[in-house]
């Protein structure tokens, strides 16, 4: 028998240190830069068409040729439906508005009520849910029962009806079509924060808190409401996208915000119904690609988040390995059964 | 003498992960008789589980498997899937871990037995179908009025007898069962080693049980492998092995186990390793009460201790052991919450 | 051990039980929201064009000087016997109002469902197959632009693109005029009364005005669809009992088909139900763009005349619907789903 070879031995792996507490940016990213493939694709996308859409917004003032209700320029009037030109360059409508001006301060509209929209479904929403998972009992049965209603209900009817009850109440169409929105989002993210918070009141470590004392507000507050919010950015977007439709839905009902108060896509598709007749198509095309190039970015963001932040939904694509059966030195494992001394 | 039935040899099963490549399997060897049950135990993630898989070929994705495993004359590794598929039922089964969710819910318990005679017996009707059905099941002890329900009106331990009865009702030469009663309570666990005891007699099955309970191995089993990080460090007659270790881990798991005599509690410490860079030379060298200087420096060699047992330890070829290396091994205290 | 199955019987009657506090709620929401504009319905509607006198008279003649809590009760009342009133601006009774524009709603909800079964399930099925591959990021951004592109924006489209450039379909309306003017009236419902009066030549008409719309307001749906079902059958192919019986031999065929498509499809049943709100809210709108003669125009003629007793009436007609809609899903999906018992 051979007698072994006495190399020096393979090192054994170096301990590595304690690992370093990964600062807030680095686990927010995390989902990102771990994402592949398909989700990875759609987050980006999903991004990207987001903050065009926001920078449109904000700048539409500046980015828009004319404003949303001019009718004509130094030159003088612009003519009624008039097709693309060098003038107006995506045209106009009925009344000799520019499509164009309108698409751009139409974005600032949908993105001033979804803000609204979202601030104000989140601070009621999240914590009626919170409280009445966590409180249980009657005031969480009663809030349960109206929640699902309020749920049932058509969307579109709850928020037609709010706003409908609103419109000479209060002034401002932009803050009327938010709450109406509101009034539809609230049982979503009451429902969601709920159900985290019912799960997570059972987990040992409140039990634990509640052990040593802790005052229900400081459980709350400390410890629910951490891991409870994990399931609020994906709703949050998801709501964004819907409060944009809802708004277009309101104006091309006519129930949305005034014409001389603000340019709204959806407005501006009601007026396109009539030019469809006679084969006018830029001023339903323009206003209603705006609509759905924000939705659609929002729900990419949302179900790219969704996909990602859901580990059970995540796929990390990992590749099979290639085997390596060479040795390497007397420390090793040995390739064949038969090396070793016996 | 029985036949060997299954036969593994240098089994290698890594796992690719963006740490690295886990080498859960890295170079078993194993043999299965005719009629014999195999015990396979160790820790939780030393690759029991995935051996286990491997055998059948229900790797999961972003694993690669080398090596051996040959089953009636072909190394299932080698043939095509569709091959492979053919052999699922009739000569290769499964027993899985977790029984709650094993079975279709939508499905009926018939529905579950017929599908599976349908494919691998097509001739067959559904008279015959059902009659071999209700044999696999009374043998399990689930009665005949019980055949048309669903399964989640059964029990925990029922549905196990009832997935036993499906991996057995087409006699399969070979079955694999995975820690067939870690998720159940200590009677029904009684009932079903009982019942896979009772395939020794009956048929003449090749069983595989893994497990992580030594008192099962010992009461159910004809021969035992231990396995630590991947190798199979020590195996023999199960007898033998329970009662008389002679691999440093088998004695510390044994030492480890609960029973009524058990005054005080003994743990190994440490962790299992890391299976993406496994400790070099012996693995268990961090962990080992006995180790040695020559066991963090060179592979220790595979040595038959006789009674048909092998054991993969230095301390079983002292004779070879070059002078000075047999000295105690001098390691840092382990920290008691090593991350593996 | 053995769990005896619970009824069906027990559940059907268990879940009529529950659907009743849900309907008072319903009934409560809605007319709380009604009373939440200042002074009473008569005022708010015809405040300015009556004499003092004639408006006290007709406030007294509905009861609306009555306090709030006794109107509340006679409103409940009055729903359980569905007498839902009188509209007051042109007097018609919401119930006649309904029989008479309820049936081409039903029509056009229940084709558009047919549409989003037709696309939506089988798209569903094959990209939860092949989850991950560029066929199933396809289907998926498919599925969310149907829903990010609103219904009165595909609606406008495809009849600038079918009825304007192309010519194949009719633009508008349920059925051309001459079809409108002599078909029968039984069952309000236009189609069954072509049919059961063997008008078989104005069926073809009456068809081919309802594909742009049942296409337009079914794709909206069928985004849901597509969703749903591929998530399930994502989640199914992972299942351990997948699992199991493919360790039994089970070919992949079979596995797929048998054990995660079934399995996937099963709550989509439910899910169907929970659709008939938002294809309610979306025929409201996908009826003004194609100027269908349904209920939901109906309830913008009211809305627009703010004729409060006739948007009460028809809302409430909307959830009722969605309630008992959603109660034969739920019986519906017992039946399949043998777990489903109380």
């Amino acid at each position: 028998m051979a007698a072994p070879t006495l190399t020096t031995p393979t090192a054994p792996p170096a301990a590595s240190g304690p690992r370093k507490r990964k600062n807030i940016f680095r686990r927010m990213a995390g989902p990102f830069i771990e994402s592949r493939g398909v989700q990875r694709f759609m987050l980006l996308t999903g991004l990207t068409l987001t903050l065009v859409f926001v920078f449109m917004a904000i700048f539409a003032p500046l980015l828009a040729p004319f404003h949303f209700d001019q009718y004509k320029d130094a030159a003088g009037e612009f003519a009624r439906q008039a097709a693309p030109s060098a003038r107006n360059h995506w045209g106009t409508t009925v009344d000799g508005f520019d499509v164009m001006s309108r698409t751009f301060w139409g974005a600032r509209t949908a993105l001033e009520v979804m803000i609204l929209a979202v601030v104000f479904s989140l601070c009621i929403g999240v914590p009626i849910g919170l409280i009445s998972g966590y409180v249980g009992g009657w005031t969480d049965r009663i809030l349960v029962l109206i929640m699902d209603a309020l749920f049932a209900f058509p969307y579109l009817l709850l928020a037609i009806v709010a706003s409908f009850l609103l419109k000479n109440t209060i002034k401002s169409g932009i803050v009327v079509a938010a709450i109406a929105i509101t009034v539809v989002y609230v049982p979503q993210y009451f429902r969601v924060v709920r159900a985290s918070t019912l799960s997570a009141r059972e987990a040992t470590y409140i039990e634990a808190a509640r052990a040593i004392g802790a005052r229900p507000r400081t459980i709350i507050r400390r410890y629910l409401f951490a891991n409870v919010v994990q399931s609020v950015p994906v709703i949050a977007t998801l709501n964004a996208a819907d409060a944009i439709l809802t708004l277009a839905g309101l104006g091309f009902l006519g129930l949305g915000i005034q014409p001389t108060q603000a340019a709204e896509w959806g407005y501006d598709l009601n007026r396109a119904v009539a030019d469809a007749g006679a084969g006018i198509w830029w001023t339903a095309l323009f206003p209603g690609l705006g609509i759905v190039l924000s939705v659609l970015a929002l729900t990419l963001v949302g179900e790219g988040l969704n996909d990602v932040l859901n580990p059970t939904l995540r796929r990390r694509k990992s590749r099979a390995p290639k085997i390596q059966t060479s040795a390497v030195g007397p420390a090793s494992a040995p390739v064949v059964e038969e090396d070793v001394r016996s | 003498m029985s036949d060997v039935v299954l036969s593994v040899r240098g089994l290698r099963i890594w796992y690719g992960t963006n740490r690295g490549a886990v080498r859960a399997v890295d170079g078993v060897n194993l043999d299965l008789k005719a009629g014999e049950t195999v015990g396979l135990v160790g820790e939780s993630g030393c690759g029991k589980s995935t051996l286990g898989r491997g055998v059948l070929g229900l790797l999961p994705e972003g694993s690669s498997a080398v090596g051996e495993v040959n089953f009636g004359g072909r190394n299932l590794l080698t043939i095509s899937n569709r091959e492979l598929r053919k052999l699922r039922g009739p000569s290769l089964g499964m027993i899985f871990q977790e029984p709650m969710t094993r079975l279709n819910p939508l499905l009926k318990i018939s529905g579950h037995f017929e599908e599976v005679l349908k494919i691998h017996e097509p001739s067959i009707g559904k008279k015959e179908t059902r009659r071999r059905a209700l044999e696999a099941l009374r043998g399990m002890g689930i009665p005949p009025t019980r055949y048309d329900q669903y399964p989640h009106e059964f029990s925990g331990g029922m549905r196990q007898r009832i997935m036993i009865a499906l991996a057995l009702v087409l006699r399969p030469a070979v079955v694999v069962a995975d820690e067939p009663t870690t998720a159940l309570d200590v009677l029904v666990e009684a009932q079903i080693i009982r019942i896979l005891a009772d395939l020794r007699a009956n048929f003449d099955t090749a069983l595989l049980l893994i497990t992580h309970n030594l008192g099962i191995v010992a009461e159910a089993c004809d021969r035992v492998a231990v396995m630590y990080a991947g190798r199979v460090v020590e195996n023999g007659p199960a007898f033998d092995v329970t009662s008389n270790p002679v691999h440093p881990y088998s004695r510390e798991l044994l030492k480890s186990t609960i029973s009524l005599s058990t005054t005080a509690l003994h743990s190994i410490p440490g962790a299992p390793p890391d299976l993406v860079s496994p400790p070099p030379a012996c693995r268990f060298h961090p962990r080992c009460p006995d180790a040695m200087k020559i066991c963090a420096a060179q592979w220790p060699p595979n040595v038959d201790v006789g009674g048909d047992r092998r054991s993969e330890c230095w301390e079983s070829a002292r004779g070879d052991i070059p002078t000075g290396q047999d000295a105690p091994l001098e390691r840092e205290a382990l920290a008691t919450s090593e991350e593996a | 051990m053995s769990r005896t199955a619970g009824s069906l019987r027990g559940y059907i009657l268990v879940r009529i039980g529950l659907m009743v506090p849900m309907v008072w709620v319903l009934l409560t929401v809605v007319f709380l929201l009604m009373r939440v504009a200042p002074g009473d319905p008569i005022s708010a509607t015809l405040g300015g064009k009556l004499s003092p006198a004639e408006l006290a008279r007709r406030q007294h003649a509905l009861g609306f000087d009555k306090p709030i809590l006794t109107q509340y009760f006679e409103y409940l009342g009055q729903v359980v016997q569905l007498k839902f009133g009188k509209t007051i601006t042109d007097g018609q009774s919401i119930g006649s109002i309904v029989v008479s524009n309820g049936g081409a709603t039903l029509e056009l909800t229940i084709a558009a469902l047919l549409v989003a079964v037709l696309v939506g399930l089988p798209l569903g099925l094959v990209a939860g197959r092949y989850r991950e591959t560029i066929g199933d990021a396809v289907i998926r951004v498919f599925g969310i632009l149907t829903y990010a592109a609103p219904v009165f924006f595909v609606g406008l489209l495809c009849q600038l693109l079918f009825a304007k450039n192309l010519n194949w379909l009719p633009a508008s309306t349920q059925a051309s005029a001459i079809v409108q003017a002599t078909a029968p009236v039984t069952t309000h419902i236009l189609l069954l009364d072509l049919v059961i009066h063997g008008q078989w030549g104005d069926i073809g008409d009456v068809l081919k005005h309802l594909i742009l719309p049942a296409v337009t307001l079914g794709l909206l749906v069928a985004g849901v669809f597509i969703r749903l079902v591929r998530v399930n059958v994502g989640q199914a192919l992972g299942g351990d009992y997948v699992e199991a019986a493919r360790a039994r031999g089970v070919p992949e065929r079979k596995v797929v088909t048998r054990h995660a498509f079934k399995n996937a499809l099963v709550p989509v049943v439910t899910v169907m139900g929970l659709q008939v709100a938002l294809l309610l809210g979306g025929a409201v709108l996908t009826e003004q763009t194609f100027n269908w003669p349904g209920l939901g125009s109906q309830l913008l003629k009211y809305l627009n005349n703010r004729d409060y007793i006739g948007v009460q009436g028809i809302v409430t007609v909307f959830a009722l619907v969605v309630v008992f809609v959603s109660l034969i899903i739920d019986i519906i999906n017992a039946m399949i789903d043998p777990r489903v018992r109380y």
